[in-house]
């Protein structure tokens, strides 16, 4: 703790990096199609001679690498502030039902869009995006503004997760309403959406996508101190110096930022934003945020990689939706956090 | 004059929204001075909590002054505060993985930069706050795997590590067992005495706070606050007057209180010394209460300490029984008796 760059020398976030480049490495080799692993290099230095291949690497395996890299990170440390801010080691873009009301703005654009300008969103460029990622964030920033008021109101983790869940059901039945007064193809694509992909954008958009969630992530270590002391309560926090009121506001608008984008251009991811800071908390063995979030930023790469690896895994014809295999990493560590817990209760008493 | 850490004058203390305030105490007048232990004591409700929530700005007050270190209070803002005034709360506090020099650490965050980083000042400053709580041997374990007194250490050290003339804590015996909160009251009498620091502390342990405090502030319900050392709010018999009427009653001679029992019966006694003070206590159990006569007739106890049975139970003059147990004299005697 002397120096917050000393713990980089050890061994165990060594390794993770170590992973986190040769798993990013083994998203662009492995696939349906299998290129040797000198001719990627080759590609990536722009000196490929398979045009197959190359567009193979460079349109799909890259940008869907870099996606996965950037979404993961985002939601593993839009996770860990959900967790400090509601004190809440369940909380998380999916499960306190964020990435539901991302959805709920979404379908709003996507679903009534063709009603308003005569078009599919997808077909007005830069603007269309601009439009989704601003109707995304407005529905998560709703939805945890409305989960921050509630908590702080009902207290107690369970009851808050079970309100993230309501507001998910009520979400998706306002989607389903919307659908119903919709055109077949705009609910044809935004269905395709919400199964969640890391795949859906071409590289020109895969690098700007990357560029500013790694970013964002790693500008959350300025946040650090004031999630320290959030972590330790209201009071002890302000009696740290801490003005409550505008941390918290830039925390939730940093996590509501983070989510709000990956589900943009994802679609609603599941899970990983709450497993992602308990993998590391686990490994770092700390409270200190500037660490969580530096492990969290490198477990949740890799993590989200990983996910994106098995959901293509050679013998698979084209690839599954992501949320089929982020729920594999999810929801045993739900069970495992719920099941210590009641550990810790039994010795509380 | 010297300017006193904390003081407040005519202070309107209370809690609620803007439609509706509750106001729970009125009229409070009190300072706390350098190097002094000051314990808060009132029955439940009587606004100990509101007072402390207060002084440490979590809260505002409704009429009347409030100064730390001379300076208005309303005026402060949570930096400023944060270099004057630390607290330990009974908020409980659940950080996984938090060990214990991480969170004294924190104490230090009013010093440290955007990114909370510690030199290696802030370090040893953390290192001593540690060691004066005697907890040096447990500097690297996780929070969640120490008792409840070390716990209160830790956030005590956290206090001490945010180095401020005041410190201020809200019930810090409360959930202890008897030794832990002898501990954890001596250290802070000594960091009163030593360091010079201010300390104010609420509590419902009467005579600990009567043998540690330097001075008492006793709140009672409605009412204005009392205080004045507990020499002297003794010496004004205003404990009795604040427990008259709940079966306590404040030995002014011992500073202890003593539950009072109804008394039905009456029992001449002879003898005195150590023996008579144990059975009174055991008869007064019983509802029976042994006095000290003139004339011996019917029951009477003789306590005849030289020998192996010292407590005898006479019928006019005749030797009933004696026993060498208070308990079994007790019983035997309140049998035949009552």
């Amino acid at each position: 703790m002397n120096t917050n760059f000393k713990f980089l020398n050890t061994f165990i976030i060594q390794g993770i990096i170590a992973f986190l480049f040769l798993i990013f490495l083994l998203n662009l080799i492995l696939g349906s199609v299998s290129i040797p692993f000198p001719e990627v290099l080759k590609i990536l230095a722009g000196k490929g001679t398979n045009v197959i291949w190359t567009n193979i690497v460079l349109r799909t395996r890259l940008p869907q690498t870099i996606v996965a890299t950037g979404a993961g990170m985002a939601l593993g440390v839009a996770g860990l502030m959900m967790q400090t801010l509601f004190r809440n080691s369940l909380a998380g873009p999916s499960t306190l039902g964020i990435s539901s009301g991302s959805s709920l703005g979404v379908a709003l654009v996507v679903l009534i869009a063709r009603k308003a300008w005569l078009t599919t969103i997808y077909r007005m460029g830069f603007w269309g995006d601009t439009l989704v990622v601003v109707a995304s964030f407005t529905g998560a920033l709703f939805v945890l503004g409305l989960i921050l008021y509630f908590s702080r109101k009902i207290g107690g983790s369970l009851s808050v997760l079970i309100m993230g869940v309501m507001i998910g059901y009520l979400s998706n039945s306002l989607v389903g309403i919307l659908k119903y007064y919709s055109f077949e193809k705009d609910v044809h694509n935004y269905v395709l959406w919400g199964l969640g992909s890391f795949g859906r954008l071409p590289l020109e958009r895969a690098l700007p996508f990357g560029f500013i969630t790694i970013s964002v992530s790693f500008l959350c270590l300025f946040l650090s101190k004031p999630l320290d002391l959030i972590a330790l309560g209201e009071n002890y926090a302000r009696n740290l110096g801490l003005n409550i009121q505008r941390s918290r506001n830039a925390i939730i608008l940093v996590a509501g930022l983070l989510t709000a984008f990956v589900t943009a251009f994802c679609g609603p991811v599941v899970f990983i934003g709450m497993a992602i800071p308990h993998l590391a908390k686990l490994v770092s063995g700390t409270s200190n945020h500037f660490r969580l979030i530096l492990n969290t930023c490198f477990i949740g790469g890799a993590t989200a990689l990983l996910c994106n690896l098995a959901a293509r895994l050679p013998g698979i014809e084209g690839e599954l939706p992501i949320n089929s295999i982020t729920a594999f990493v999810g929801a045993p560590v739900v069970i495992s956090v719920i099941w210590k817990r009641r550990k810790e209760n039994l010795m509380d008493r | 004059m010297k300017i006193p850490y904390l003081e407040f004058d005519d202070l309107t203390i209370g809690y609620g929204s803007k439609s509706k305030v509750k106001i729970v105490a009125s009229g409070l007048s009190a300072s706390l001075n350098a190097g002094e232990l000051i314990c808060l004591l009132g029955s439940n409700g009587t606004g100990k909590s509101t007072l402390i929530r207060t002084l440490c700005g979590f809260q505002k007050f409704y009429h009347g002054q409030a100064y730390i270190e001379g300076k208005k209070l309303e005026l402060l803002d949570e930096k400023s505060i944060s270099f004057l005034l630390s607290v330990v709360l009974t908020d409980r506090v659940h950080i996984p993985n938090a060990t214990v020099k991480e969170l004294v650490a924190y104490g230090r965050s009013p010093y440290t930069g955007l990114l909370g980083k510690l030199t290696k000042a802030d370090m040893d400053i953390v290192e001593l706050a540690i060691t004066q709580c005697g907890l040096m041997h447990k500097c690297n374990d996780v929070l969640s795997g120490l008792s409840d007194g070390e716990r209160q250490k830790v956030f005590i050290a956290k206090a001490l590590a945010q180095d401020t003339p005041i410190v201020i804590l809200d019930e810090p015996t409360a959930f202890l067992d008897l030794s832990s909160r002898v501990e954890v009251l001596q250290l802070l009498r000594e960091i009163a005495s030593r360091s010079g620091k201010a300390i104010l502390l609420s509590t419902h342990d009467l005579d600990l706070a009567l043998q540690m405090a330097d001075r008492l502030w006793l709140l009672k319900a409605g009412g204005p606050m009392i205080t004045g050392s507990p020499e002297d709010l003794i010496y004004n018999n205003v404990f009795q007057e604040m427990f008259q009427k709940q079966g306590v009653v404040f030995d002014n001679r011992t500073g202890l209180f003593r539950v009072e029992y109804p008394c039905r019966k009456e029992l001449p006694v002879k003898g005195h010394g150590f023996e008579y003070v144990l059975l009174r206590r055991s008869f007064a159990r019983k509802g029976i209460k042994i006095v000290h006569t003139e004339t011996f007739d019917g029951f009477y106890i003789h306590i005849e300490a030289t020998a192996g049975y010292p407590f005898c139970f006479f019928d006019n003059n005749r030797l009933l029984f004696r026993e060498q147990s208070v308990e079994i004299f007790t019983n035997k005697v309140s049998s035949i008796i009552v």
